[in-house]
């Protein structure tokens, strides 16, 4: 069918678009979305013909359930990581991490605090006379290769018993086993631009009643040109948000109904990492996890995860809080893999693949409305990642799993998707379960680091070690004013930062000439594993977007935007698909970005209307490696 | 005046990820083959359009794609394939990669061809890529097109014409970037596609829905297909030779950067 009215709430007549009616519509395939179409589908297989799955939609059919994933495959896009597995197992009882490619058991876990071999991170005094220590110790009680061993390894953070995955290849091992019963599709290449709403006879405009995809055939601006497709509407009972932190359905939702009182997205962290294939004489034993701090700056902590296949994920994560505005996250990781401890098992590797995304670390902070009427929020956006254990993908697939179980109940009690059936069942569910009981334990452990790193690493030890129960209480400010709270005002730095702005002169990033005038050294390429980030984007499968899509990253006000000095998004963005353009703006190149979502997070001005100045919307592309 | 089209179709390893060649026990292979994304083999991919094009404009004909290609990797791109244009799936369980022999796998897609239900062979024409983002034998249709008796055959191919009376004109790629003008009287014919003049169609939710019926029932019953090596040897595989020598450069004047390509070129 077709029409030109669009859904009541939705602004003025538009073009005509095309419609589709369906059970259920799911935004976005992660591992949230991935546990919830898994276990519907596996109920559904248990006995394909019980009423319980008859589509209202297409009666006579099987309930009809559609997902729509931006990004160009299942397996794209996404990050390799290390879990309890805790709620993947309880899906899979039988599971055997060799069915999985890059998967393997958890073997060994050590934390390393990392000292500075150069001289130029940003280290408190504390720490620099801690370093001293350390430095006097070498060669004894755990310091090697200007690294210091913890003797033990907090049970909080502990993932023993756990798994070292790709998501990509869990996403595409599980959508194939989700696909192949027929009872599901799952449609990539379809980035989903908004929801829809209607009106309802007691409140107006807050029920959501499916999605709508976004226009194809468009110029960077959105404007029809040849081959223009208007994004079609699909209508659904149920919408299962699981598009991310940063989604544009979640985002809409959000700014429609308000969220929770006194709960913000204030935290974030930009996780990347490359994977690496290690020297064919590689001591490092698959299933070997490390987890580091104190280098590259004090506040980036790391990581290094080895896969099977002499594969090793190494990467770091730049957390909101890190105040400097030069946040080149890209170099960072540069100099992390180059820190001795780490070098000496990586030099003589290869780079095979390359990543980044965007994390929410708020946890329950930055917790949505759970659910409302035809809507419920799983994964990361809704506020699932437990950042004391460092832990998301389990905890998205269990809460896929929560939604799936009452979306069951629901239908076997004939009951509808509104918002006191869906909050008696999947946020009941939710609320009484693990991840809820362990994201409040960890709600408010990295309050410290507001104050300072020390203070951070103080406050997260006791909140792990009590259980959450003891924690230090600080406001924290706003994403943006995480930046700005440190602007550069010292003597030293401001020389540091003239420095910079000749190198500026030179054709240079000025985040990237900041590190260099603060004694950071230049990157030697070495043309395999140490290459320059545009050859980064060439690599693992290469950066791409389809043509005949608008722009997703918009400048809602320029002026604010040529206002603004420090350009963050510019130093953050990891595809450098932000650059400064001769007139003060930034300049976007979609065909660059790799939808990490740093530089909504990093963008220091915000409009009238409280709105941050750079829009993240629907966007095709991106990476394409299914190793990440 | 209908036609039927059948599009031969692989499904390779995404040509933008890193590829590695390796010597497995049955030969050579890539490297991790079965953990990289895979796609439709794209010189296929704008047969498969070009096909589709001519059944929307020739009312009555149909189009089949048929793919021999491991089942899971299949079902995977017809994720994103079945959401572009209108077809029914023939699929064929294999094994198969950059690696296996052209003739074994040509037996094997005729025969999966002529057992087509509903296939007026003299309305056929046999679509695929004229090359493969795997390992191109350059064979493989032309023996499809004997086995089948089609010998009218065309390759290279960058745009068909339909005349009113059921035969066409072929532009064909030869030397010197020249394009040979060919008459056909008509069906059966075989067309090894070039790159085409069409882009690559949006992807439309309500084709892949309607595909989906077909789809996943075809991908449940293909049965599996042994391909045979018929004494085929390879000495050895390997990736041609690149190079990268990206530069940041920013106000490069459009001049200058003309002529540091022309002294690049001239260098090489």
């Amino acid at each position: 069918m077709s029409r030109s009215d669009p859904v009541a709430g939705n602004g003025p007549p538009e073009i005509e678009r095309q419609s589709i009616e369906a059970d259920i519509v799911c935004v976005g395939f992660g591992p949230a979305i991935a546990g919830f179409l898994s276990t519907l589908n596996r109920a559904w297989m248990e006995n394909p013909v019980d009423p319980l799955f008859e589509s209202k939609v297409a009666p006579g059919l099987p309930l009809q359930v559609l997902c729509y994933e931006r990004a160009d495959d299942i397996a794209a896009g996404v990050s390799g990581v290390v879990t309890a597995a805790r709620g993947i197992r309880a899906s899979f009882p039988d599971l055997n991490p060799a069915d999985i490619a890059m998967t393997v058991p958890v073997k060994s876990e050590r934390i390393l605090y990392l000292l500075d071999p150069i001289g130029a991170s940003r280290r408190p005094f504390s720490l620099r006379m801690a370093d001293r220590v350390l430095r006097a110790l070498n060669g004894t009680l755990g310091v090697r290769n200007d690294a210091y061993e913890l003797p033990w390894a907090p049970r909080f953070l502990h993932k023993s018993g756990g798994l070292i995955m790709s998501v990509g290849q869990f996403n595409q091992w599980v959508g194939a086993q989700i696909m192949a019963s027929g009872f599901v599709q799952i449609w990539p290449g379809m980035p989903v631009s908004q929801p829809l709403f209607a009106e309802n006879a007691d409140r107006t405009g807050d029920q959501v009643v499916g999605v709508r995809l976004t226009d194809q055939g468009v110029n960077r601006d959105g404007e029809p040109e040849s081959g223009f497709v208007a994004g079609m509407d699909v209508s659904a009972s149920l919408t299962v948000v699981g598009d991310g932190p940063f989604g544009p359905v979640g985002q809409a939702i959000d700014r429609r109904m308000g969220m929770p009182p006194g709960h913000d997205k204030r935290e974030w962290a930009l996780g990347m990492k490359f994977v690496i294939e290690l020297p064919a004489e590689t001591t490092l034993e698959a299933g070997t996890v490390w987890h580091t701090f104190g280098y590259p700056e004090p506040e980036i902590f790391g990581f290094l995860y080895v896969h099977p296949e002499r594969l090793a994920s190494v990467g770091i994560f730049v957390p909101s809080w890190l105040g400097d505005p030069a946040r080149t996250v890209y170099r960072y990781l540069q100099h992390y893999i180059q820190h001795p401890a780490l070098w000496r098992h990586l030099k003589g590797g290869t780079l095979r693949s390359w990543g980044a995304k965007s994390l929410d670390e708020s946890g329950k902070h930055g917790e949505p409305l759970l659910v409302g009427d035809g809507y419920a929020r799983i994964g990361e956006g809704s506020g699932s990642t437990n950042m004391l254990a460092g832990s998301g993908v389990d905890e998205a697939w269990t809460t896929g799993v929560q939604l799936a179980d009452s979306v069951m109940e629901l239908l076997h009690n004939k009951r509808s998707f509104t918002q006191e059936n869906l909050a008696a069942t999947y946020e009941a569910r939710r609320r009484a379960s693990w991840v809820e009981s362990n994201a409040r334990d960890a709600m408010n452990s990295r309050n410290g680091f507001h104050l300072g790193f020390v203070p951070g690493l103080i406050g997260m030890a006791i909140a792990g070690l009590t259980g959450g129960t003891i924690s230090l209480a600080v406001n924290i400010p706003q994403t943006h004013k995480q930046i700005e709270k440190k602007r550069v005002n010292r003597a030293r730095e401001l020389k540091t930062r003239a420095a910079a702005m000749l190198a500026v002169e030179d054709g240079r990033p000025l985040h990237e000439a900041m590190m260099s005038a603060r004694g950071w050294p230049e990157i030697e390429f070495d043309g395999s594993l140490l290459v320059s980030q545009q050859d980064a984007l060439l690599m693992g499968g290469k950066v791409q977007a389809m043509p005949g899509f608008a722009d997703h990253v918009i400048f809602r006000d320029a002026g604010l935007c040529i206002q603004c000095e420090d350009k963050t998004c510019i130093a953050m963005c990891s595809g450098q698909a932000l650059t400064l353009g001769s007139d003060s703006l930034p300049l976007f190149e979609r065909e660059k970005c790799i939808h990490c979502g740093g530089c909504i997070w990093n963008c220091t001005r915000t409009t009238a209307e409280g709105l941050t100045n750079i829009e993240f919307r629907a966007g095709a592309g991106g990476l394409h490696s299914a190793e990440n | 005046m209908y036609l039927h089209i059948v599009v031969c179709a692989g499904v390779v390893p995404d040509p933008l990820q890193t590829l590695e060649p390796v010597n497995g026990p049955n030969g050579p292979a890539l490297k991790n083959e079965m953990m990289l994304p895979a796609v439709l083999d794209p010189w296929a991919a704008s047969a498969l359009y070009e096909a589709a094009n001519l059944v929307a404009c020739n009312s009555g004909s149909k189009l089949w794609l048929v793919s021999l290609s491991p089942k899971a990797k299949l079902q995977q791109v017809m994720m994103t394939i079945a959401q572009k244009v209108s077809f029914e799936l023939v699929a064929i369980d294999s094994p198969a990669g950059g690696f296996v022999d052209a003739q074994a796998t040509a037996e094997a897609l005729a025969d999966a061809i002529e057992t087509i239900p509903g296939l007026d062979r003299s309305k056929l024409l046999l679509f695929g890529g004229w090359e493969s983002a795997s390992r191109g034998a350059g064979a493989t249709l032309q023996t499809i097109g004997e086995r089948l008796g089609v010998l009218d055959q065309f390759m290279g191919v960058d745009q068909i014409e339909m005349r009113e009376d059921g035969s066409f004109e072929v532009l064909e790629r030869v030397e010197g970037g020249q394009h040979q003008v060919s008459i056909c009287a008509g069906a059966p014919a075989v067309l090894g596609w070039a790159t085409g003049n069409l882009p690559e169609p949006r992807n439309n939710p309500q084709i892949g829905m309607a595909n989906m019926r077909n789809v996943m029932p075809a991908l449940q019953k293909a049965k599996p297909a042994v391909i045979g090596d018929n004494g085929l040897h390879y000495l050895s595989a390997s990736l041609p030779s690149q190079q990268r020598q990206t530069r940041v450069a920013k106000d490069m004047s459009l001049d200058a950067i003309a002529q540091e390509l022309v002294e690049w070129i001239g260098a090489e």
